[in-house]
């Protein structure tokens, strides 16, 4: 956070404290930074919507370039709010499916030419590479999909050489889940380290410095 | 006709975005109305959005009206929203206030109130997350020696000191943890669930498209 003046960094600084307050147990100080919080966050995606989408790519377009066929997309999103009418809420079905469809359109093809071709090509490699390493690497790469793939399939009980290859499978996810939480827990120290970096450079000596 | 008139607007918006790929996009009618239908979904999308804080204000305005439990903390989620918002969509020419260019009070909110509260929301999981290892690295069967240990090894790796310590050991320990941990087991592992979950994601896909999953649709 880039602070300007003293206040802002006084702000920054009650909501940081109010936050980490809950640290020690649920308290109407951290209850107010809570709710003011979700209440911020819904505005500002509010705001973001209305410029990027309503005003962008629906106001404009219709009033400066006379794009008519935009009332459609328009009327359809109007429709969703026919679920506050129980009389009437069967209409917004309508948008939902088409919203729906046409995610479903995008996804199943996204889904399929964009990730499982691509991934399962990418894994496809050969196990007679130029060294030691190399080979290491791809019989890992190898073996690591095959036995996480087969450990989540779960039509057939993981018995036999199914039981086997799912076993080394677990030992697999394992190493990535460790390898992921190592990850996770130094990236959130990273931000502590940044929040207390606040307090302490931001707010306590920016304050003293303005008595010196 | 309630059920039938959905599953054709479905079945169709998603067939076009399907035919579009296999018939040459780019040049064809049917390219041009993909293009079309993305930005209407888009907006459409958007709608959804405006929907859930009317849905928020219903609820939350209900919850102050009647003095529910917590109704004050629920006034504030409310002021909160539309202090931010309000002054969001109205226009910058009316006063710099307004708008979302630099010096509006959205900026404003955003920049000094949400950010570093968002920050501090992510800082305050490491307490948790701390919380959670001492409970879950307990080298009780191999598979949690394993979960320990690459854990341990990751974040030492991460650490300018921690790969110091692990050069001492072995001057190829980081890269053989950057090789074989990183890019090897977890990728392989990543990769095995990315397919997994695709093929999930378009058998579902599918499912909505034929109109055998329904349940977006509600009751009634």
């Amino acid at each position: 956070m880039v602070a300007s003046g003293l206040f802002e960094v006084w702000i920054g600084a009650f909501f940081t404290l109010a936050i980490f307050s809950f640290l020690y147990k649920d308290n109407p100080f951290y209850k107010f930074a809570e709710h003011i919080f979700a209440g911020l966050s819904a505005g500002y995606y509010i705001g973001l919507i209305w410029k990027s989408v309503i005003i962008q790519q629906l106001w404009i377009p219709i009033t400066n370039k006379g794009e008519w066929s935009l009332i459609i997309p328009g009327l359809l999103g109007m429709l969703m709010f026919a679920r506050f009418f129980r009389k009437f809420s069967y209409i917004s079905r309508i948008s939902l499916a088409f919203v729906m469809g046409n995610t479903a359109g995008i996804f199943l093809v996204s889904q399929l030419h964009g990730l499982v071709l691509p991934q399962t090509q990418s894994t496809m490699l050969s196990l007679t590479g130029d060294g030691f390493v190399e080979t290491l690497f791809a019989l890992i790469v190898v073996i690591g999909v095959v036995s996480t793939l087969i450990y989540f399939y779960f039509s057939k009980e993981h018995t036999g050489v199914l039981g086997v290859t799912a076993k080394v499978g677990i030992w697999f996810i394992m190493i990535s889940f460790g390898a992921h939480f190592g990850f996770t827990v130094m990236g959130r120290i990273s931000l502590l380290i940044g929040r207390v970096y606040f307090l302490y450079n931001d707010w306590i000596l920016g304050t003293l410095a303005m008595f010196d | 006709m309630r059920s039938v008139l959905p599953i054709i607007v479905a079945f169709l918006s998603g067939f076009i975005m399907i035919a579009s790929f296999f018939f040459n996009a780019d040049r064809s009618f049917l390219g041009k109305l993909e293009e079309d239908l993305l930005t209407w979904v888009t907006i459409v999308g958007g709608f959804t959005l405006l929907l859930g804080v009317v849905s928020i204000t219903r609820v939350n305005f209900n919850a102050v009206k009647q003095k529910k439990e917590d109704w004050f903390y629920k006034l504030l989620t409310l002021i909160a929203i539309y202090v931010m918002a309000v002054p969001a969509i109205l226009p910058s020419s009316w006063s710099p206030l307004f708008g979302d260019e630099a010096g509006s009070i959205y900026d404003w909110l955003f920049t000094y109130v949400d950010t570093p509260m968002m920050g501090t929301m992510f800082a305050m999981l490491a307490f948790y997350i701390a919380s959670a290892a001492y409970r879950a690295f307990r080298a009780r069967n191999p598979e949690a020696t394993l979960l320990l240990m690459t854990a341990t090894l990751v974040m030492l790796w991460r650490i300018p000191m921690g790969e110091a310590f692990l050069r001492e050991i072995s001057i190829h320990l980081p890269d053989y943890i950057n090789t074989f941990i990183m890019k090897g087991a977890t990728m392989a592992v990543q990769r095995g669930i990315i397919i997994g979950a695709a093929l999930g994601g378009a058998s579902m896909s599918l499912r909505i498209l034929l109109g055998i999953e329904r349940t977006y649709m509600g009751k009634g």
